[in-house]
């Protein structure tokens, strides 16, 4: 379609720039750090140096005596309140001040509440904590050992570090195929911890009304609605009692999906000073201390034939969970979604297990873009395919292209019971061919290494499980994943889309009012976007897993088709015929056969509110509102290529070409999804080459800045060369998939596996991310090192 | 100390302590809120700011190096309630998502125009290479410079308008 064409249809779907963006270009964007109320006081926390200590004594004297200071708050005075300890999003509980030991560097100790943020600082100098050091559980592979120092022996008769063990998947069959396999490749990997670090860090601004009883709390959350909860059984507050707004969000990534000390303690804070608190981390306590994502040690098998049939995968996990089991996740799925490591192949059988254990590290282990541990699944599957292809001499391309999944096997269970909803894989594949010019590159790579040029050339094919999901099988702490809509039509025919999603960049006040007008045949700006409030949105999960497009999107769509249906009904007595003898196209009902005799939605919006005598048992106005509890999830895919030169001499990796073909099914607006696409790349870049928070022996955390967590800027970035099939989504009423993650999820092994195409000379088979120019050389020189730990 | 900055052309005197940084004295004393706090470490550029006309981190700038010198804002971007082709040039490519190192993005942008009026795609990379992105892995931030530089002439729209195939894929 032209630019032409697309300008003369602005109702419904199609490109159409944000309506967000009205404010953010002219700075008048309201993130929490912009609230600001009368009398408002200033959080700080003071974190442990340590990574594992006794904590012995907290002297707050000092503190207390500065002039600008009004309270300071300790896990004692938490104690007094029943609030020391609070649940977590994974049925464990994590310390909101520690009271008996400290367990990560960075963890809350106290919290000073002062008149201004600068004398809150200085405030933290003035506390006294003294400390007994204990041994810190930092390489997770010795976690389990017998030896090991118990972190949570806080929970009475722990013994070990153990969390859980769980398993997917028909152990015995894929025993069975793999012993009678005629290939089978083996490689251990890590998926290092990382962190999402959205630009803007995590805040609060508590506002406790003693008179009122209400509790108003601006904050940095993904998921508003679910937050009021847990407040309601943390603090034990009424949950009608508070209101949970999420203003403007500098990005999210998961990173904003729970919910931390510093929150629980601006709450406290309020209430014990009867003042509005705000309390913002600076970005070392934000690296440190909030969710990190990964940290998967992997053990990946594949089995194929000699021709090159793929037959079946079998994984080994220890999954680091850090110091207290943060992870969001599905209660049944304490693994999320991992078990979709059978990727986009027609397997035999597959199996995985995997082991959650704690470490003396920040909790977490969910978050950053991965769709509920996605991300750790494609890149399993995707290194394995690349090793077997190595191992048995053939193209990568033409060995995923034998045995990708296809159309006509669609819908498919996979061996570890998902079942994908729709496909055309090999299409995906060979358009991301075409765009890169494979062969020609596969040319100029054997060219090169004549003359001792390292071009790599990686793949990577990716199946995304997002939309999370049918409330039989998916909860949050007993909160069923699914969200609601309302939809109201004033008189003149403007609407109001209230929604339980909450937008952290996504552009949600555009595609939402895209869905409203394609549904309604209404001009998307004559719909206004009402997210991030839980005193005006329904209730619903909230913003992450790719889940606001496939969950929030349909019940959009759902309760638009709601409101058309009771327009007909209008319609009907406002025609004086009956409803079934109405026909509707885009923003009007008319009647069958005289196309003529017809009335606007406009028109039956205000009839709805009239004197208009309407049909028994039809209720005026015009406005209705739905819960949509997906059936399924939905499966978007993709096929990446990119094309990487590697210096011998540093280890310097710098990526030439990025190919990414995206189906995410139908595209509500292509100019969002492919920036969605964009910043997801850009992550997989990071994460592949740059990206990765190490610990030192006594577990220091050694990404603790952006001097030592280094992020992709616009020189590590290519320009990113996009194309896109579409294959709609079966059961999502728009046809639509989730796509916010599919980039950050399907990019890092193409990452990888181009600069192991490129290393493939040396004989290296395998480095771990992040390929850093020390630790390509490193691989180049057969020493690679452990990137989880210290460079020793 | 009194301190007098000029901020987006007007005179503001006020008292601070020695040690502010000029980012709070924007956000928090003259509520300038566009101007946002992101690392603490000069990495991210979400507060960068013009000082005497180039483009500073304002979080390794105190407030007190600031007096009797001008400072421009993303609130000083818009002229009699148009907007720079900076400004359009974002909303037109969505150069921007989350929004949070926008303001950043766009006083460095409108600086390097004002300087390389016609710069190409590797200048506009370099030039912004000090700033952090997390949303648009930078492709679009670079076609909204491109995008600004072949529209110099002010519009005056801002978002939620069809887009173009050009601008925008």
């Amino acid at each position: 379609m032209t630019a032409t064409e697309e300008r003369a249809n602005p109702i419904g779907f199609g490109r159409m720039t944000r309506k967000e963006d009205a404010r953010f270009v002219r700075g008048r964007g309201n993130y929490v750090d912009d609230v600001r109320l009368p009398g408002m006081l200033y959080g700080a926390v003071l974190r442990s140096p340590y990574a594992h200590a006794r904590v012995v004594s907290v002297d707050t004297s000092g503190a207390e005596a500065h002039p600008k200071v009004r309270a300071v708050v300790t896990g004692e005075t938490l104690a007094g309140l029943n609030l020391a300890w609070m649940p977590t999003l994974s049925n464990d509980v994590q310390a909101v001040l520690a009271t008996d030991k400290v367990r990560f560097q960075g963890q809350e100790v106290a919290f000073v509440v002062a008149e201004d943020r600068y004398a809150a600082r200085d405030a933290l100098e003035l506390i006294d904590v003294e400390y007994e050091p204990l041994p810190p559980v930092v390489d997770a592979r010795a976690a389990l050992d017998p030896d090991a120092p118990v972190i949570r022996d806080d929970v009475e008769g722990r013994t070990d570090n153990h969390i859980f063990d769980w398993e997917s998947g028909d152990r015995a069959s894929t025993d069975e195929v793999f012993a009678g396999a005629d290939v089978v490749v083996s490689q251990d990997m890590l998926y290092p911890r990382v962190h999402p670090a959205p630009l803007e860090t995590c805040g609060a601004v508590a506002d406790f009304d003693k008179v009122t009883g209400k509790l108003t709390i601006w904050t940095t959350t993904q998921a508003p609605h679910a937050h009021r909860t847990l407040y309601a059984l943390v603090a034990g507050l009424p949950e009608h009692k508070i209101r949970v707004i999420s203003p403007d969000i500098g990005g999210g990534f998961g990173n904003k999906v729970g919910i931390y000390p510093g929150y629980v303690c601006a709450i406290v804070g309020s209430i014990l000073t009867g003042k509005p608190v705000k309390w913002v981390e600076d970005r070392s306590e934000n690296l440190m201390s909030t969710s990190f994502a990964r940290d998967y040690h992997m053990h990946g098998e594949i089995a194929a034939t000699r021709e090159g049939k793929i037959l079946a995968v079998r994984v080994k996990v220890i999954a680091d969970h850090g110091a207290f089991n943060g992870t969001a996740q599905p209660t049944k799925f304490p693994a999320g979604f991992f078990h979709v490591f059978t990727g986009s192949y027609d397997l035999a059988a597959a199996h995985c297990e995997v082991t959650g254990v704690y470490t003396n590290k920040a909790p977490g282990g969910v978050a950053y873009a991965c769709s509920f541990r996605v991300t750790e699944a494609v890149y399993l599957v995707e290194r394995m395919v690349d090793l077997l292809a190595a191992e048995l001499g053939v193209d990568a391309g033409d060995l995923r292209l034998a045995n990708l999944l296809r159309p006509e096997q669609f819908p498919y269970t996979c061996a570890t019971g998902w079942e994908y909803d729709s496909g055309d894989y090999p299409r995906a594949l060979r358009v991301a061919m075409d765009i890169a010019g494979y062969t020609e590159l596969r040319r100029e790579q054997a060219a090169k290494r004549e003359h001792g040029e390292l071009m790599g050339i990686g793949i990577s094919f990716f199946t995304e499980a997002v939309g999370a999901g049918p409330r039989k099988h998916m909860d949050i702490l007993g909160l069923g994943m699914a969200d609601g809509a309302e939809l109201r039509v004033h008189p003149t025919g403007k609407a109001v889309l209230r929604i339980s999603v909450q937008t952290q960049g996504q552009g949600h006040e555009t595609t939402f009012a895209q869905i409203v007008a394609e549904e309604l045949g209404i001009p998307p700006e004559d719909v206004e976007v009402v997210h991030g409030d839980t005193d005006q949105t329904p209730f619903g999960l909230g913003t992450y897993g790719s889940r606001s497009t496939p969950v929030s999107g349909a019940a959009a769509s759902i309760v638009s088709r709601k409101v058309r249906e009771r327009a007909r009904i209008v319609a009907s007595a406002m025609l004086e015929v009956a409803p079934e003898d109405l026909e509707w196209e885009k923003g009007r009902w008319f009647v069958a056969g005289d196309p003529g005799q017809g009335r606007t939605i406009n028109e039956i919006a205000l009839a709805a509110h009239s004197s208009l005598e309407l049909p028994e048992g039809v209720e005026g106005h015009l406005d209705a509102t739905c819960v949509y509890n997906p059936p399924n999830l939905t499966f978007p895919f993709g096929a990446y290529i990119c094309v990487v030169d590697v210096d011998p001499g540093t280890g310097q990796v710098k990526v030439r070409r990025f190919v990414a073909v995206d189906d995410c099914g139908v595209r509500i607006n292509p100019m969002i999804v492919e920036g969605q696409v964009h910043g997801g790349l850009a992550d997989g870049v990071g994460m592949a080459l740059m990206q990765g928070i190490a610990f030192d022996t006594d577990g220091n955390c050694l990404g603790a800045s952006f001097m030592d967590y280094l992020l992709p800027t616009s020189l590590e970035c290519p320009s990113w060369e996009l194309g896109e099939t579409v294959t709609p989504s079966p059961h999502h009423p728009l046809g639509a998939k989730g796509v916010g993650e599919s980039a950050t999820v399907g990019s890092p092994p193409a990452v990888v596996n181009a600069v192991m195409d490129a290393l493939a000379p040396f004989g290296v088979r395998h480095a771990d991310m992040p390929l850093t120019p020390a630790n390509v050389w490193r691989a180049i020189q057969g020493r690679p090192f452990r990137t989880d730990l210290a460079i020793t | 100390m009194q301190i007098t900055v000029t901020v987006n052309g007007q005179e503001h005197t006020g008292e601070v302590e020695p040690r502010l940084l000029l980012v709070h004295f924007l956000r928090d004393q003259l509520s300038l809120t566009g101007t946002h706090w992101g690392c603490d470490t000069s990495n991210c550029g979400a507060c960068v700011v013009w000082l005497d006309g180039t483009p500073v981190k304002s979080c390794t700038v105190l407030a007190a190096m600031a007096d009797g010198r001008a400072v421009r804002t993303v609130e000083g971007l818009e002229r009699d309630g148009e907007l720079d082709p900076v400004q359009q040039g974002f909303v037109n490519c969505h150069g921007l998502q989350c929004g949070f190192c926008t303001p950043g993005m766009m006083l460095t942008s409108r600086w390097l125009l004002d300087h390389v009026p016609d710069p190409s795609e590797a200048q506009i990379r370099e030039a912004i290479s000090g700033q952090i992105c997390r949303c648009t892995g930078y492709e679009n931030i670079v076609r909204a410079v491109r995008w600004a530089a072949e529209h110099p002439g002010t519009l005056v729209s801002g978002g939620g308008q069809p887009a173009t195939e050009e601008a925008t894929a």
